[in-house]
């Protein structure tokens, strides 16, 4: 058996296939993720409104979203006339492409990670930039003028967030001195007071609501807002091309749950034995998750304008004095 | 606006952001409100007002008050109100007299597909013999069913009070 070993790993690096099971796991979760947290979120809108939620497909409607997705995948696909085919079908690809990526760094639990990058959240922080260039291809590539006013607003909503956000993250690798992300979770200790949100409250404030601009979640889901622009930049998808799109938003919220998670909230790491570590990471990742759902069915939309002061006039200069205050007292 | 009144703004403006949390908070664990429809059915209708139809009458128990007098057939801006009349001679008549024509109900055809509900058949109904329903859990496939004949409506109804007694 060992021998066996030996002469696979001769054959394929052992790194390799570290990250091929890793890319294989993470693919699984993807899916079973999204079926799930959408089943979840209709079930929170449902009590927060005082009604049941989906109840008819199976025991509580637990089959629900399998049904939709059965349906999703089952549904003719279109292009719309006078659109750009090529732009239209990359944008749902693009979309989903880079969230296998994203999830191969979140360290899980101890030693537990596909692929621990040292430069780990940068390649988050990229990649997840991708997520613009999937809307704004889908808005041009529509030939609706919805779908193309959804874009504009993505892009000129992503710009504005990033900043703040990339400014409350670099003051905690200001005090990690890493960007590794394992590395982060073992600068932060197992009691809840040796968690970076106590030292930084600023930021993991900031990093929140930045979270939910950057993953178009209610209150600042202005890019596919239905009551004005219809769907936004998938009005024009039919099956999985709008099944990708939504996939996408469940999948991001989880990687910038896992993000927060992991820079502010102490990781896996949590009292009790180390090999529980994933349990702990799961239950911060899905509290974090049932806050942005909390979240979108209280508060209502906010204005295109209002959206863009909270992050000009706030949250850039909030996050800049954050970040003085962490190099002064905190590093100190 | 200052810049201490605009600090102090926001800080008012988070305070609210998290009284509305608060109440959603508080709704998601209170008992849900609605009702799972087709298993169970709210039994508060009494103000619902339905289609029209034949109430039983104060004077002919086992029937209609309807005197025949097309008063809400005149009146239905649809149209959706057809009576059918059936046309006796009066009974042991003075022999002297000619024998009087009596009329009674035999249908009243109503086309519930046209009717808008606007009550004026109820209203100028002179013996009240027209109200709405109180039917709120019906459903057809198709149009022709919803047309219907309220005097049998009504002596189905009537049956099925006595079978019930």
């Amino acid at each position: 058996m060992s021998s066996l070993i030996q002469f696979i790993s001769r054959l394929i690096p052992l790194e390799l296939i570290h990250i091929l099971i890793g890319l294989v796991a993470i693919l699984a979760f993807i899916g079973v993720n999204g079926l799930v947290l959408v089943y979840v979120e209709r079930k929170v809108a449902g009590f927060i409104q005082r009604r049941p939620g989906p109840f008819e497909v199976g025991p509580w409607g637990i089959l629900q979203t399998l049904a939709d997705a059965v349906k999703l995948m089952g549904k003719q696909l279109f292009s719309p006339s006078g659109g750009d085919r090529l732009l239209f079908w990359l944008a749902p690809m693009l979309a989903f492409a880079p969230l296998p990526l994203l999830f191969m760094t979140i360290p899980v639990g101890k030693n537990l990670v596909a692929f621990d990058a040292n430069l780990g959240l940068i390649l988050i922080l990229a990649f997840s930039g991708l997520n613009v260039l999937a809307l704004c291809f889908a808005g041009w590539g529509s030939y609706n003028k919805w779908s193309l006013l959804g874009a504009i607003r993505s892009v000129s909503q992503a710009v504005a967030y990033e900043i703040p956000m990339l400014l409350a993250v670099l003051a905690v690798t200001l005090t990690t001195g890493t960007l590794q992300l394992s590395a982060i979770v073992d600068a932060q200790g197992v009691w809840p007071w040796q968690w970076h949100f106590l030292t930084q409250p600023a930021g993991f404030i900031i990093y929140l609501i930045c979270a939910f601009a950057e993953t178009n979640r209610a209150p600042f889901d202005l890019p596919e807002a239905e009551s004005e622009l219809t769907a936004g930049f998938h009005t024009e998808y039919s099956g999985m091309g709008f099944g990708l799109f939504f996939l996408a938003e469940y999948s991001s919220m989880v990687v910038v749950s896992s993000v927060c998670t992991v820079l502010f909230l102490g990781g896996w790491k949590g009292p009790g034995p180390e090999i529980l570590g994933f349990v702990w990471f799961f239950a911060k990742v899905y509290g974090l998750v049932l806050l942005m759902m909390w979240v979108r069915w209280t508060f209502p939309r906010v204005r295109f304008d209002q959206l863009l002061n909270i992050s000009w006039r706030w949250l850039i200069p909030l996050s800049l004095f954050n970040l003085l205050y962490v190099a002064a007292v905190v590093k100190i | 606006m200052n810049l201490l009144g605009e600090i102090r703004e926001a800080i008012k403006g988070f305070y609210s952001l998290a009284v509305g949390m608060g109440v959603t908070g508080k709704y998601f664990f209170r008992p849900e409100v609605t009702v799972h429809y087709p298993r169970k059915t709210v039994d508060n209708v009494s103000t619902y007002s339905g289609h029209v139809e034949l109430q039983p009458g104060k004077k002919n128990p086992d029937g209609a008050d309807c005197i025949v007098c097309g008063t809400c057939v005149r009146n239905c801006p649809s149209g959706c109100l057809t009576l059918e009349v059936l046309e006796l001679m009066e009974e042991n008549p003075d022999l002297e007299k000619k024998p009087k024509k009596i009329k009674k109900l035999k249908a009243l055809i109503y086309d519930y597909s046209y009717c808008s509900l606007c009550g004026q058949c109820i209203e100028n109904c002179p013996v009240t013999a027209l109200g709405f329903s109180q039917h709120v859990y019906w459903a057809e496939f198709d149009r022709k069913a919803i047309k219907m004949d309220l005097v049998a409506r009504l002596k189905d109804q009537l049956n099925a009070k006595k079978e019930a007694m």
